[in-house]
């Protein structure tokens, strides 16, 4: 039977994630809370927007309404990584190669390993940025498709147009796909070899969560009252394939996924704060957690995924530890 | 995907949070004193906290966290329909604000002086995250008395933005006499009928006639406005003489009977159709925008809603705003409805009053309206 030790803090659980194995939680006011022996607090920013792992996992990268983006090492040294002035840092992202990520408005930037800062003016607002998983290629979610951009050089961008605005971007693994979340409630991918249009539609709420199974042959999904999981196999990708629907609920919605580092499973967060655990092969569910106070808004593996970190919209945070 | 998947689910973690947060929604034309009213929104001491949303910080000098600079980025939703606009920066911004409710009581979103209000408004009813923390309350237009005549010759957005107001702040009062200024509000009220108009200098003007009006809450907005489409009235304001401070209500005239013919000894004839106004006011009026007001009895709901429908859906380009009490035949409550271009929302409000008289009124609000049309049209889903 899972364990699950709990962390009541104040407010909007940007993001909950394992730092150098340290369950870290970066708090919407600002603050970021460490469980390392004891429970230790830093103040990052006035107002915490947007939180992810480096790709190395060792630190958190934070952006916030200060203009700023910080780095915050496991031991909680803050680090700040650039300073745009007054404007809300409203994305932000890891590459590969200690390159950051992260906008403001309609302004893209993009911060290489010995700190030279490259700015990517774009037309229309940045609503969500990713590195392909090789090279220096950041995609940049815009209203009506996606921009993409080679942050080492100057060449002109790519643009994949759709139609709407997208909201969020992810590539596969293997840098084989893009998808990005939409406001109109679904899904919107392209095969990257040919450009091949993919449509995931149907949700009855925006899509907010987005995770890639550890090989790549699943993408779990938000936004429905069970995962929408999509499979990405073969060379069609999902096209002409119903998704799996894991851990159904009648009375809740999924608001945040996030798949295992070494199994076909992924851990399901509901707007009632239950966590359910689901296996892609058999549709197999484990209850993870009881229903909270909030909505969950963040939940990461540890890398041995024996531990799951979990935060919320009303503060009730935690650990679960599955082993137990 | 399933069937299940296009069904709305119950959002048990979000229906119990606290009550929505109201937003103000302030637009009017560059150099109509937009800046000048929000400094004293925020400078002055009324005990709310705001936080405000504007496109450039630009020149509001008060020291203040939660001014929030956003790009007005317009998002048409991919649902075909060419008036279903957002405004997507919006929908970010409002998001990261709810993340920390406790920090401020209302938020105020100013727009850019060529703005159109409506995927502002839109914004407020369209995005579920939105609608579900915050309550659009009000859409304020200031207007300068003195440039407005020159504005609306020149500029179909000024028009817009009185035609969409809840209400309108005629501003710069100082900078005209009493004549250009009657004749400048039945400019105002000619495009919009329904709006409050209040008079200011130097944008001057108590905040409680400006915030917190719930003029989009169903339940509250035509309650508070007991004189809604009575416009008659309003054809009679000019033998009121407003004072450069006077904040009364125009639609409070002394004289509101409902039964209409009661107005007759004002010696006007105003029989319910408000497209008399027009004549009052057409020398600085190039109006595009119209309004059309209608009043019938009772309504059968089998004909009415199916009506609004294709009204909406048919000339929801063209519709800037509609709101309506309805009567219907057999039900004892009001049932209020409003609408921005093709979105409509209605519901029962309150039992029609001992004494009240049961009739259904509505107005529309927007450009090549076909009066006659609606006129036959709505009288025809009159119950019985």
């Amino acid at each position: 039977m899972p364990t699950v030790a709990p962390l009541d803090l104040d407010g909007y659980c940007v993001a909950a994630r394992f730092v150098s194995g340290i369950p870290t939680f970066a708090m919407a006011d600002g603050t970021v809370h460490r469980l390392y022996h004891g429970h230790k607090t830093v103040a990052a920013h006035d107002g915490l927007l947007v939180a992810t792992l480096t790709g190395d996992a060792k630190a958190l990268l934070t952006g916030g309404e200060d203009g700023k983006v910080s780095r915050i090492s496991a031991t909680g040294e803050i680090e700040t990584l650039a300073e745009i002035g007054r404007k809300w840092i409203g994305q932000i992202a890891s590459g590969p190669q200690g390159v950051i990520g992260f906008s403001s408005g309609r302004t893209a930037y993009v911060r290489l390993a010995d700190g030279t800062l490259k700015e990517i003016a774009c037309e229309r607002t940045v609503e969500g940025i990713a590195f392909a998983p090789k090279g220096l290629r950041v995609a940049l979610a815009r209203y009506n498709g996606v921009t993409l951009v080679w942050a080492g050089m100057d060449s002109k961008p790519a643009e994949l147009e759709w139609k709407g605005s997208h909201t969020g971007i992810t590539f596969s693994p293997d840098g084989k796909y893009l998808v990005t979340t939409m406001q109109e409630q679904a899904l919107h991918g392209w095969r990257m070899s040919d450009l091949h249009d993919m449509r995931m539609s149907g949700y009855p709420a925006k899509v907010k969560s987005l995770s890639w199974s550890f090989k790549g042959k699943w993408l779990a999904s938000s936004g429905a009252p069970a995962a929408i999981v999509w499979p990405f196999v073969g060379k069609d990708g999902p096209m002409g394939k119903p998704p799996l629907e894991l851990g159904t609920r009648g009375d809740a919605l999924v608001t945040v996924v996030a798949c295992h580092p070494a199994q076909d499973v992924v851990a399901i967060g509901f707007n009632d704060g239950m966590i359910l655990a689901a296996r892609m092969e058999d549709g197999k569910e484990v209850l993870l957690r009881r229903p909270g106070k909030g909505a969950l808004s963040s939940l990461d593996w540890s890398r041995d995924g024996h531990q799951l970190v979990f935060g919320s919209e009303a503060g009730d945070c935690g650990v679960v530890d599955i082993t137990a | 995907m399933s069937d299940a998947a296009t069904q709305s689910v119950p959002n048990p973690a979000t229906s119990t949070d606290a009550k929505p947060i109201p937003v103000t929604v302030l637009t009017g034309y560059l150099g109509a004193g937009k800046t000048t009213l929000l400094n004293r929104i925020l400078s002055e001491n009324h005990g709310q906290k705001y936080a405000v949303i504007v496109n450039e910080f630009g020149e509001i000098g008060i020291d203040n966290d939660l001014i929030v600079e956003s790009d007005e980025e317009i998002y048409e939703m991919n649902n075909g329909c060419v008036c279903c606009t957002v405004r997507g920066d919006l929908i970010r911004v409002v998001e990261g604000l709810m993340r920390r409710p406790g920090r401020f009581d209302a938020i105020i979103v100013e727009t850019t002086g060529l703005a159109d209000p409506a995927p502002v408004a839109q914004t407020f009813f369209m995005d579920e995250d939105v609608r579900s923390k915050t309550q659009l309350d009000a859409v304020v237009a200031l207007v300068d008395a003195k440039h407005l005549p020159l504005r609306l010759k020149d500029s179909r957005e000024a028009e817009d933005q009185i035609a969409f107001a809840d209400v309108v702040i005629l501003n710069k009062t100082d900078l005209v006499d009493e004549a250009e200024l009657r004749k400048i509000e039945a400019t105002v009220r000619a495009i919009n009928p329904s709006a409050r108009i209040h008079r200011a200098e130097r944008a001057k003007i108590d905040v409680t006639q400006v915030l917190n009006r719930a003029a989009f809450d169903l339940q509250r907005a035509l309650e508070s406005d007991p004189h809604f489409l009575d416009q008659k009235d309003h054809d009679h304001d000019h033998d009121h003489v407003c004072g450069p401070d006077c904040d009364h209500d125009h639609h409070d005239h002394a004289h509101h009977d409902h039964d209409h013919h009661g107005h007759e000894h004002h010696g006007h004839d105003h029989h319910g159709h408000d497209h008399h106004h027009h004549g009052e006011a057409s020398d600085i009026h190039d109006a595009t925008v119209q309004s059309v007001s209608l009043r019938a009895g009772s309504m059968d709901p089998k004909k009415f809603f199916p009506w609004i429908e294709k009204i909406t859906q048919m000339d929801g380009p063209n519709i800037l705003r509609l709101k309506g009490i309805i009567a219907f035949e057999g039900d004892e409550d009001r049932y209020v409805i409003q609408g921005i271009h093709m979105l409509i929302e209605g519901d029962h409000q309150r039992a029609w009053k001992d004494g009240e008289k049961r009739e259904s009124r509505i107005v529309f609000i927007g450009r090549e309206l076909d009066r006659e049309k609606l006129e036959r049209t709505f009288l025809a889903c009159q119950a019985g």
